[in-house]
């Protein structure tokens, strides 16, 4: 019993330190963990946020473009993408086939995901594929375990609503090109555009935004299970320009079948109301990437489809240049009011006979009348008179083969020759040369627009200057503000003189626009016609039936119009330019008339808000 | 012989036992609920580690659980006498096991350890243990203290222990063989062995180490490797102990709220429904959480301690000792292993782990463990009294 005691005893020693052991053990393993789960909490917390929590950059929504009343000239439609985030991917060669089984892409979309994915930064997601359709889509979210990585998202794309109508000032938008993405890696990601041209292009950091984030919590494979946060960024701000749709449609309608270019500008503020050019083109095309078919049509295209006529198209003013002749030579003081020339049907200089219109003799007439039936004769000898570099400098003041310095990108300044051109040219100066710049012809060289900044700053004696957008986020941009040019520094009574010819144009039955007249009570327009030849600038041939059939489209004059109204308070200006339409009286003016006329009903420039609807439908959207 | 009736009792108490009803009652029934604890704790970290759904884990294992406590509450019923009487046969049987998982078990892991009886996966390994324990504590029962320090007894008593740890060595499992080893050596010290005896062992060991590392396995090689550089591949062998010890360190005091651990709910934890279970836990509830659950797991052990130290005799005592300490290395290598500080290898938490073949080999061994405590005053003479 003794032994047994003994035996009991030192087992309860050796128990009792073994106990001790374990018990020891267990305390270090506590503290273990309190060093784990509290000393170092911080940094294992952190560690398990990054696991479980990965970041991607999205892209931001691109800003709206409306016309001055809030209708959607650019806007954003939803669709589905695939993106892929290679980080999230064990094997993202693998991936990539499986992708390609379900939604099948070509050898070139594979060779430029391959490339996206050697040289992005893991944050921010390779495009595989855009404008899913909804099969593709259901196919790929099915399959997403045999995907770690992909992410299906919604993205938008740009649209136009008025399509074609506002390709031109609207622009539009592509993918950036891959020289761009290295100076700005933001334009990476994938649904990031690039404004190409037009407002979208001039307004294009505005537009842009800046991009979001989403915060995914992914699973060990990589799979999105939900998104913990998300940021959307800073949506691109909302450009309003001072278009009206409704006169834009009007004026697009206009020009159907025709080439050529419209633009009506508020003559107080400067405000581009509409600007057509024709034929146009479907600038939602370049958002996806234009097809080479499409392309290649638009480039054989002799009348140049992308190119935006009304700010880069050049024409010769043809006798929409005689005001400024008019009032070019009575700044010098050659010319008056009561000043009388005679036209006997051609001017003799030389041995060079320059005709006038018709080859009629229009006998002793005075500068208003001149304008009236637009008389070349008078015009060669105030050329002649004034000479060209004072007519050049009477242009430029009217906005004339100057920089117009306009808000959206790619106009073109035009030319009205200069003795200083001329030598810089190499140009020998004849005085034959100076007289056909009376009647603008020769080298002189107009836009659309300039020729609609040049009635419109004639009519308002405001120097206005032509502008596209009114608000961006809202806020009205200084230059639509009544008020905020400064006057034209040309002496009032010059100006009444021509204004009382433009009128006569018009509004007399002997004027060349009478034809185009305002059938609306108490309102007139006041306006100038315009034949421009293209193929022979000396004059020689003026007095050829131009609507002979036989001549070859390319070689008939481009027919042009401005005009304004109303007479007694100018408020709207138009020029239109039709690409050999032949006589300006017969197919310029009359889609001024009905420019003007619309203008003059819905007074846009009047007004801040739509007009409630009225029994006048406006024209609809194409 | 004649006897006074309360000694006739007495004799009856020791030769025969008690009847059954009794015996029941007689249970530790504070250990029985530090069991149900557990399980309860194993149940609620598989509800989550499934996302929050008694399927596929928390429902079946509770229902082993249950199966496994029946067993364990009859075992408790048998006469600790009878138990060390077929100590031998259990151990035989447990050989035989081995050899047999040896040569006919199916592998799992790169190793074969399991093998499948009615339907059902077994690891002798784990039951081998308890068998061990049963023999090794059935030899030296007989032995008295004076005969411990005799090194002709010894050696059986070593070979006892060094047959089954070859034979799990070869499997190979070396994690287990490990602890089998140790739970061997811890017996061998309750029963009174000198400690200079256990220095020299410790020095052999020292001196054969760099032997057998040369002849370990190579993804044995890999976790030694792994385990003393883990942040050299990440995403390969060293991945568990990173991920685990995240999601430890994320628990931080109070834990990120039951299911609401991302490392757990985002599957960046392997295996957690089973050798990994104590991350969800440690995840989800914290330090605090951890600490508790750790209280639970050493009272289980304290009180086998308990029950051995109040155990009249010396085969009740070695077996409880054996029982607890077995107990204790399934936590101590789990959650080491968890905690990034000993190779991984797969030991689960006991009780709390997914997984019908440790479970169903703790709940024997607490049957056992019952078996001493109810029979703690049965007159069991040692060999030398």
């Amino acid at each position: 019993m003794q032994r047994d005691n003994q035996h009991r005893n030192a087992f309860t020693r050796r128990a009792l330190l073994i106990g001790a052991g374990q018990l020891a053990v267990f305390t270090a393993i506590g503290a273990r963990l309190y060093n784990l789960q509290v000393s170092q909490h911080g940094k294992y917390a952190l560690m398990a946020k990054q696991n479980a929590i990965s970041e991607r950059l999205t892209a931001p929504r691109r800003g709206l473009i409306t016309d001055r009343f809030g209708a959607t000239l650019a806007g954003n439609q939803q669709h589905w993408r695939a993106l892929f985030m290679q980080a999230l991917a064990p094997d993202p060669q693998a991936v990539l086939d499986n992708f390609t089984k379900l939604v099948p892409l070509s050898v070139a979309e594979r060779v430029r995901i391959t490339a996206d994915l050697a040289d992005r930064p893991g944050y921010i997601p390779v495009m595989l594929k855009d404008y899913l359709d909804w099969p593709d889509m259901a196919a790929i979210e099915v399959n997403t375990p045999n995907l770690p990585g992909v992410i299906v998202e919604v993205g938008t794309s740009r649209i136009y609503p008025l399509g074609p109508g506002l390709a031109h000032a609207v622009g539009y938008v592509a993918r950036p090109n891959q020289a761009e993405v290295q100076a700005q890696p933001v334009l990476a990601l994938p649904g990031m555009r690039i404004g190409r041209t037009g407002v979208e292009a001039a307004q294009d950091l505005l537009l842009r935004g800046s991009p979001g984030s989403v915060q995914t919590e992914t699973n060990v494979h990589g799979q999105v299970v939900r998104n913990v946060a998300e940021n959307p960024g800073t949506p691109g701000q909302t450009v309003t320009l001072a278009l009206d749709a409704g006169l834009q449609s009007l004026a697009v309608q206009s020009l159907t079948k025709q080439a050529g270019a419209a633009v009506v500008l508020d003559t107080q503020t400067g405000e581009i109301l509409a600007m057509a050019s024709s034929p146009s083109f479907d600038p939602a095309l370049f958002d996806k990437g234009v097809p080479t078919e499409i392309w290649d049509q638009w480039m054989a295209n002799p009348a140049h489809p992308l190119e935006n006529k009304a700010t880069a198209g050049l024409f010769a003013p043809g006798s929409t240049f005689k005001p400024t002749a008019a009032l070019a030579a009575m700044k010098k003081g050659a010319l008056t009011a009561d000043t009388i020339l005679f036209c006997p049907g051609f001017l003799k200089l030389g041995d060079h006979i320059f005709w006038c219109d018709n080859h009629v003799a229009h006998g002793h007439i005075t500068v208003t009348t001149a304008l009236q039936v637009s008389c070349d004769v008078f015009f060669y000898q105030v050329a002649l008179m004034t000479g060209i570099d004072d007519l050049a400098a009477m242009a430029h003041k009217l906005g004339i083969g100057t920089d117009l310095q306009l808000d959206i990108p790619g106009g073109a300044p035009g030319l009205v020759p200069t003795h200083r051109w001329a030598r810089a040219q190499g140009i020998v100066w004849e005085p034959g040369s100076t007289v056909v710049q009376g009647i603008g012809q020769g080298y002189t060289q107009v836009t659309p627009l300039a020729l609609a900044t040049m009635i419109a700053r004639i009519a308002s004696g405001v120097a206005i200057g032509p502008h596209i957008t009114r608000r961006i986020a809202g806020a009205l941009q200084s230059g639509s503000l009544p008020g905020a040019w400064p006057a034209l520094d040309i002496d009032d009574r010059h100006l009444a003189v021509v204004r009382q010819g433009l009128f006569e144009v018009v509004n007399t039955p002997a004027g060349t626009g009478y034809g185009a007249r305002l059938t609306l009570p108490n309102v007139q327009m006041a306006g100038k016609t315009g034949t421009a030849q293209v193929r022979d600038d000396t004059g020689a041939e003026k007095g050829v039936n131009f609507n002979d059939e036989t001549i070859p489209w390319v070689d008939r004059p481009n027919a042009l119009f401005v005009a304004y109204a109303p007479v007694a308070a100018p408020r709207y200006a138009v020029a239109v330019v039709v690409e050999h339409g032949n006589w300006g009286s017969e197919s310029a003016a009359p889609i001024a008339h009905d420019l003007i006329t619309y203008a003059l009903l819905h007074d846009p420039a009047g007004r801040d808000a739509p007009l409630p609807p009225q029994p006048t439908p406006l024209a609809a959207p194409a | 012989m004649s006897l006074q009736p309360i000694a006739a009792r007495r004799f009856l108490l020791r030769e025969r036992g008690l009847g059954l009803a009794p015996k029941f009652l007689a249970m530790n029934w504070l250990f029985v609920l530090c069991v149900g604890l557990l399980a309860g704790v194993g149940y609620t970290a598989l509800y989550s580690a499934a996302g929050g759904s008694p399927t596929p884990y928390a429902n079946s294992q509770i229902f082993r659980f249950f199966g496994a406590l029946l067993l364990m509450f009859a075992i408790a019923m048998v006469d600790i006498r009878v138990i060390a009487k077929f100590s031998w046969v259990a151990y035989a049987l447990g050989i035989l096991l081995l050899l047999v998982v040896m040569k006919f078990g199916h592998t799992g892991l790169g190793a074969k350890r399991w093998i499948t009886v009615g339907g059902m996966e077994i690891q002798p390994s784990e039951l081998m243990k308890l068998f061990l324990i049963l023999a090794l504590a059935s030899y030296l029962h007989r032995a008295s203290y004076e005969r411990v320090a005799n090194l002709l007894f010894l050696l059986p008593a070593v070979l006892i222990i060094l047959l089954p740890v070859g034979l799990i060595l070869k499997e190979p499992n070396l994690g287990t063989a490990i602890i089998t080893a140790l739970l061997g050596s811890t017996l061998l010290l309750g029963a009174g062995v000198r400690w200079w005896k256990f220095a020299i062992l410790l020095a052999l060991i020292a001196i054969a180490a760099p032997l057998i590392y040369h002849h370990l396995h190579a993804y044995q090689r890999a976790r030694i490797i792994t385990f003393l550089n883990p942040g050299s591949d990440p995403l390969g062998a060293g991945y568990n102990i990173i991920q685990s010890k995240i999601a430890l360190g994320s628990g931080g005091f109070f834990g990120q709220g039951y299911l609401h651990g991302t490392q757990n709910q985002l599957n960046f934890l392997p295996e957690k429904q089973t050798d990994f279970v104590f991350t969800i836990i440690a995840e989800e509830f914290g330090f605090l959480g951890s600490v508790a659950v750790l209280a639970l797991l050493a009272s289980i052990i304290a009180i086998a301690f308990y029950i051995a130290t109040t155990c009249t005799h010396q085969f009740g005592r070695l077996v409880a000792l054996g029982i607890g300490t077995n107990f204790f290395l399934y936590c101590f290598v789990n959650l080491s292993m968890v905690m990034g500080l000993i190779p991984v290898g797969g030991v689960p938490l006991p009780l709390i782990s997914y997984g019908g073949s440790a479970l169903t080999a703790v709940m024997l061994g607490f049957g056992v463990l019952m078996s001493v405590h109810v029979h703690r005053d049965v007159t069991f003479a040692s060999g030398d009294d």
